[in-house]
């Protein structure tokens, strides 16, 4: 099929491009990313922190830029941008990551400044879209080393916090006056989702971030009653959106980023739909 | 250090005990809450200053006045939340912050914007394994524990619904259960009617006064309404001018000092049942300006000199330990000979819950 100048059909070669080495890297970043996406993506909601993640990825783009232009790699520069924003606003308090204004008032100069830093050199402009739309199929078999450590230190983190955190989401102040110490479970939730944003922005970059980390967990939230079967359900969510996305962006001429935030952003419509349904 | 609330004893065996002259005796010896020249401070401005008075143990005591005057202010000074500006909070028999593992704490609007799954008994749990590092698998005896306080405060059957599924009384109920699960001994609720119909004020309140006469639970309840609390209530915390002050319940209901209190016009109508309640006056002329403060300048004009001070102290003392009185008793029997009332509330309980 041809529109206009642009080929739409169907790539019978398919398996072929499965079986290559990059898609292979792919894969497997695919199930870091989703774990860590799913286990995090539950909290983010709990903590009515969706924004600030969303941010951080944003906060990220003129570290990730920044760094193309020192020469240093992307992940490196976008992680130190994001844990920083991350222990900001972490240190700032739970209420500071729903101030939409300030947060989004930031959102914006860094991303302005993310285009000012690729525009300062030719390498940085070239690697822009890949950062902002993301680039699954370039993972190198290092970042895959560097994701799994994340996952074994994000699941150990975690399960050791792991009631302390979701006390403190559910009520600050109750948690508070019981001890737990919210500021640490602050910083700690923040410093977790920098973490998760730098891993995650490789798949379908800083502005489709989103869709990866926070609507499988809302989909899984709506199917689901406890949270860890809520984070098993947004992990495996995120994982059938990542590997979907990679095996249909094979087959069709669709850039992987785009599959599979389709695919996510499908699932939830249809649990939002069925859920709509059986209130009826 | 803060006392973890599970190596206290369960909440619920405090039921079983008879509550018996023993106790009240206890209960006497040791207030539960004592305040001595306390005063609070945010962001430079005092909010309320020469705080003296103690809290009797199993006593309901109401924390009233306008907006902005520092009620909820008050609670987080007793959770050691909040630094004091100055004197000294006891709180039973530790200093402010030292005991909160005796204290059911219910803030306002408890998990009203929760988007998370968590059901009701999961988030009961939480009040007894919320505050623990490490992995813990949920004990047999802890869910019994958590099905037993939910028991109580008449939210086992909907154990399993998500708090986001739950009406605001039944949520309120679910946050009493979490606070009550460690055992605590002394309940603060901030605006526990706030936002609820009349049905499900009423199941609070019953919830409540259960507490207090079966358990003998030191309740404190923030509240900007006193009429719902009325039967309940033992003695007051009224902040006016600046100033905590603490009465029980027959002196706080002067028509006068509750509308210099609240700002309005209030009147105070006795009924031949011996009930009391607190209306807004009638219309006021239109030419009348009505005596209203805020409660930062009145801190600030309002200045006893030490012996006064003490005098007050030494008299509120007195007041506490004069306070406790049959008459939460008397609501138990009061609300149980008004079934149909009752059926009522459950009747638009179960309303809610449909819509």
């Amino acid at each position: 099929m041809i529109m206009g100048n642009a080929h739409f059909g169907f790539n019978s070669e398919w398996m072929t491009i499965l079986s290559a080495a990059f898609m292979h890297n792919a894969f497997i970043a695919g199930a870091c990313i989703a774990i860590a996406a799913g286990v995090m993506g539950y909290f983010t909601i709990a903590r009515h922190s969706t924004f600030a993640a969303h941010a951080l990825a944003h906060i990220g783009l003129p570290g990730a830029t920044g760094a193309v232009l020192l020469g240093l790699p992307v992940s490196f520069g976008l992680g130190i941008f994001a844990l920083g924003g991350a222990l900001i606003i972490g240190a700032l308090g739970k209420k500071a990551s729903q101030r939409e204004i300030a947060t989004g008032t930031v959102l914006a100069f860094a991303t302005g400044l993310g285009l000012f830093f690729s525009r300062m050199s030719s390498s940085a402009s070239q690697q822009m879209q890949a950062i902002l739309f993301g680039s699954i199929l370039t993972i190198t078999s290092d970042q895959i080393w560097g994701f799994a450590i994340f996952d074994v230190l994000l699941l150990a983190v975690v399960t050791v916090a792991y009631r302390p955190l979701l006390f403190s989401s559910l009520d600050e102040q109750v948690a508070q006056a019981k001890g737990v110490p919210v500021g640490i479970m602050n910083v700690l939730f923040m410093t977790i989702m920098a973490g998760v944003i730098t891993v995650a922005v490789p798949a379908v970059g800083t502005l489709l971030i989103f869709a990866l980390v926070v609507t499988p967990a809302a989909t899984a939230n709506i199917l689901t009653s406890t949270p860890l079967r809520s984070m098993l359900l947004s992990s495996i969510l995120c994982l059938a959106s990542i590997w979907g996305g990679l095996v249909i962006s094979a087959m069709f001429p669709a850039p992987p980023s785009f599959v599979i935030v389709a695919i996510s952003t499908f699932f939830w419509l249809l649990a939002e739909g069925v859920e709509a349904l059986r209130h009826h | 250090m803060r006392t973890s609330p599970t190596n206290r004893k369960p909440t619920m065996n405090r039921q079983t005990a008879p509550a018996s002259p023993q106790r009240d005796a206890a209960a006497h010896k040791t207030p539960a809450l004592a305040f001595r020249n306390v005063s609070i401070k945010r962001s430079d401005r005092i909010i309320w200053r020469h705080g003296n008075f103690t809290i009797p143990s199993g006593s309901i005591t109401a924390i009233v006045g306008a907006n902005g005057a520092g009620k909820t202010t008050m609670l987080k000074a007793e959770l050691g939340l909040i630094p004091l500006n100055s004197g000294k909070i006891t709180v039973l028999g530790g200093s402010a912050g030292t005991t909160n593992g005796l204290i059911g704490y219910v803030p306002q609007n408890y998990a009203g914007d929760i988007e998370s799954n968590l059901t009701a008994e999961q988030s009961v749990l939480l009040g007894l394994t919320g505050t623990k590092f490490g992995i813990h698998p949920t004990t047999r005896a802890q869910r019994a524990q958590a099905r037993e306080a939910m028991r109580f405060t008449g939210v086992d059957d909907k154990r399993h619904y998500r708090l986001s599924e739950l009406s605001g009384g039944l949520r309120q109920r679910v946050a009493i259960a979490q606070a009550l699960v460690s055992g605590p001994q002394i309940l603060m609720l901030d605006e526990p009617l706030a936002n609820l119909d009349l049905a499900a004020q009423h199941e609070i309140i019953h919830v409540l006064a259960k507490l207090n006469h079966e358990m003998g639970m030191t309740i404190q309840v923030v509240s900007h309404d006193l009429n719902m609390l009325l039967p309940i209530l033992d003695g007051a915390v009224y902040l006016l001018d600046g100033h905590p002050h603490y009465a029980q319940m027959n002196e706080v209901l002067d028509a006068d000092l509750l509308t210099h209190l609240y700002g309005t016009k209030v009147q105070v109508i006795t009924t031949p049942q011996g009930e009391m309640f607190v209306t807004p006056g009638p219309e006021e002329a239109v030419d009348t300006t009505p005596d209203i403060h805020r409660t930062t300048e009145l801190a600030h004009l309002h200045d006893h000199d030490i012996s006064d001070l003490n005098a007050n102290f030494e008299q509120n003392e007195t007041t506490a330990e004069n306070v406790r009185s049959g008459n939460h008793v008397d609501t138990i029997s009061h609300m149980a000979s008004q079934p149909k009332q009752q059926e009522e509330d459950s009747k638009t309980e179960n309303g809610q819950e449909e819509a």
